[in-house]
């Protein structure tokens, strides 16, 4: 019986999640920090738009903060830029000031 | 690093829903408003300098949360200065200082009227996280009443506001913005060994915020890019080192994000899954809206993980 009622409302679990359209699609950049060992961090940037020079974004960065970086390539996410430190607040008033995107369009995380 | 901390929490909506909210309470007596701004001006510039940087501190409540301590000191020498009868309030605040009270300061910028009635009525006097000018002025009304009533001299903007909400709360106690202020417990966050944190009332948090735990740990790991597990204690153990006031951060969001009602600020809400959605549903107004799901997004890869899957391989 009651399998008959869950499989009213059925939906193909094959079916894409849309999980990864997501990601991309609400045009959101996330900034996060990871810890690393001891006092270090890491700071990614995920989500800049495709049609940007990610390594000239990382140039950019890299003078401004006075940090180490690279871009790494992910499988579902695109390019991803990591940067040694936690710049987080910076990298959101970089994007900002240079006008590469709007502040709503930024979400940090982390603690 | 600690600097930095207030910051990401910084949301534009607490900040446009403070301001909203006042302009809303303000509204409530019916006076033609550019008096009324312009009395609230002379009674803010009339204030010592500490009171003129209130203003600025209620548009940016995170940063209020910073020198709230300092602040208080002050204020206390201030109020007991001019009153005894308040003079108990700021000590019993000072022990509150670690209060994890977030929805509660939110409230209170909100309405700093209602707030004040509230605080008035149930003697518990939170007076930190009013603006400095507001606060002044409710010290004053509090010894002014209706002096203006037998006097010669004019009455104020405050006294007359003061003097409505009185009525008001005599009359039908319902309208005056009493509610019950949104708060939960600190997180207890202690380090483990150098490499692990243990926060151990997640379980209760959670149990406040009526949110199942697993739901609140997926957010948490997800925001903290780390991993953990709970242990036999009901506590999280999250591997990284994380103080207390961290977490406080991340639950805050979560509460922003997963808790409170977008439309009537309640934190008297439901979660419930359906068809893969998460739709918040509140309790009070009714209204339901979905949540995104919680996406743990790009995790760096690092030393240790390599090492990991080094030794697996």
């Amino acid at each position: 019986m009651s399998e008959a009622i869950a499989n009213l409302k059925s939906y193909d679990p094959f079916a894409d999640t849309g999980e990864e359209a997501d990601l991309k699609v609400q045009g959101y950049i996330h900034i996060r920090v990871q810890q690393r060992n001891g006092r270090k961090t890491l700071t990614t940037v995920q989500g800049l738009s495709a049609d940007l020079d990610q390594k000239r974004v990382l140039k950019a960065f890299k003078k401004e903060f006075a940090c180490n970086g690279t871009v790494v390539q992910d499988e579902d996410l695109g390019e991803v830029i990591q940067l040694q430190g936690d710049h987080r607040l910076k990298i959101q008033q970089f994007l900002a000031t240079q006008g590469i995107v709007s502040k709503e369009k930024i979400k940090i995380h982390g603690f | 690093m600690s600097m930095n901390e207030d910051k990401p929490i910084e949301d534009p909506e607490n900040f446009d829903f403070g301001i909203k909210k006042k302009k809303k309470k303000k509204a409530v007596p019916d006076f033609d408003a550019p008096a009324v701004t312009d009395q609230d001006d002379v009674a803010e510039t009339n204030c010592a300098a500490e009171e003129t940087a209130a203003p600025q501190e209620g548009e940016d409540p995170d940063n209020m949360f910073a020198d709230l301590k300092k602040k208080k000191k002050k204020k206390k020498v201030t109020i007991e200065g001019e009153q005894g009868a308040e003079e108990g309030t700021p000590e019993a605040t000072s022990s509150e200082a670690f209060d994890f009270g977030e929805k509660k300061k939110k409230k209170k910028k909100k309405s700093d009227m209602a707030d004040f009635e509230a605080a008035l009525k149930d003697g518990q006097t939170q007076e930190e996280a009013q603006d400095g000018a507001d606060n002044e002025a409710a010290a004053v009304e509090k010894e002014g009443g209706d002096d203006w009533a037998g006097s010669a001299r004019d009455y104020t903007y405050n006294e007359l506001l003061h003097r409505v909400f009185n009525v008001l709360r005599q009359n039908n106690p319902d309208l005056v913005g009493d509610k019950k202020r949104y708060t939960i417990a600190p997180p207890q966050v202690m380090r483990e060994g150098t490499k692990k944190s243990v926060f151990a009332n997640v379980v209760d948090i959670c149990r406040r915020m009526h949110r199942q735990p697993d739901h609140v740990i997926q957010f948490l790991f997800a925001e903290l890019g780390t991993t953990g597990s709970i242990d036999g204690n009901q506590r999280l153990v999250i591997k990284g080192r994380f103080q207390q006031k961290q977490i406080e951060n991340v639950l805050k969001r979560y509460i922003m994000e997963y808790v409170t009602c977008k439309t009537c600020k309640s934190a008297d809400t439901i979660l419930t899954k359906e068809n893969r959605l998460f739709f918040l549903q509140c309790e009070s107004c009714g209204s339901t809206r979905t949540v995104s799901a919680i996406k743990t997004g790009f995790v760096a890869q690092t030393r240790d993980a390599r090492k990991a899957a080094r030794a697996n391989a």
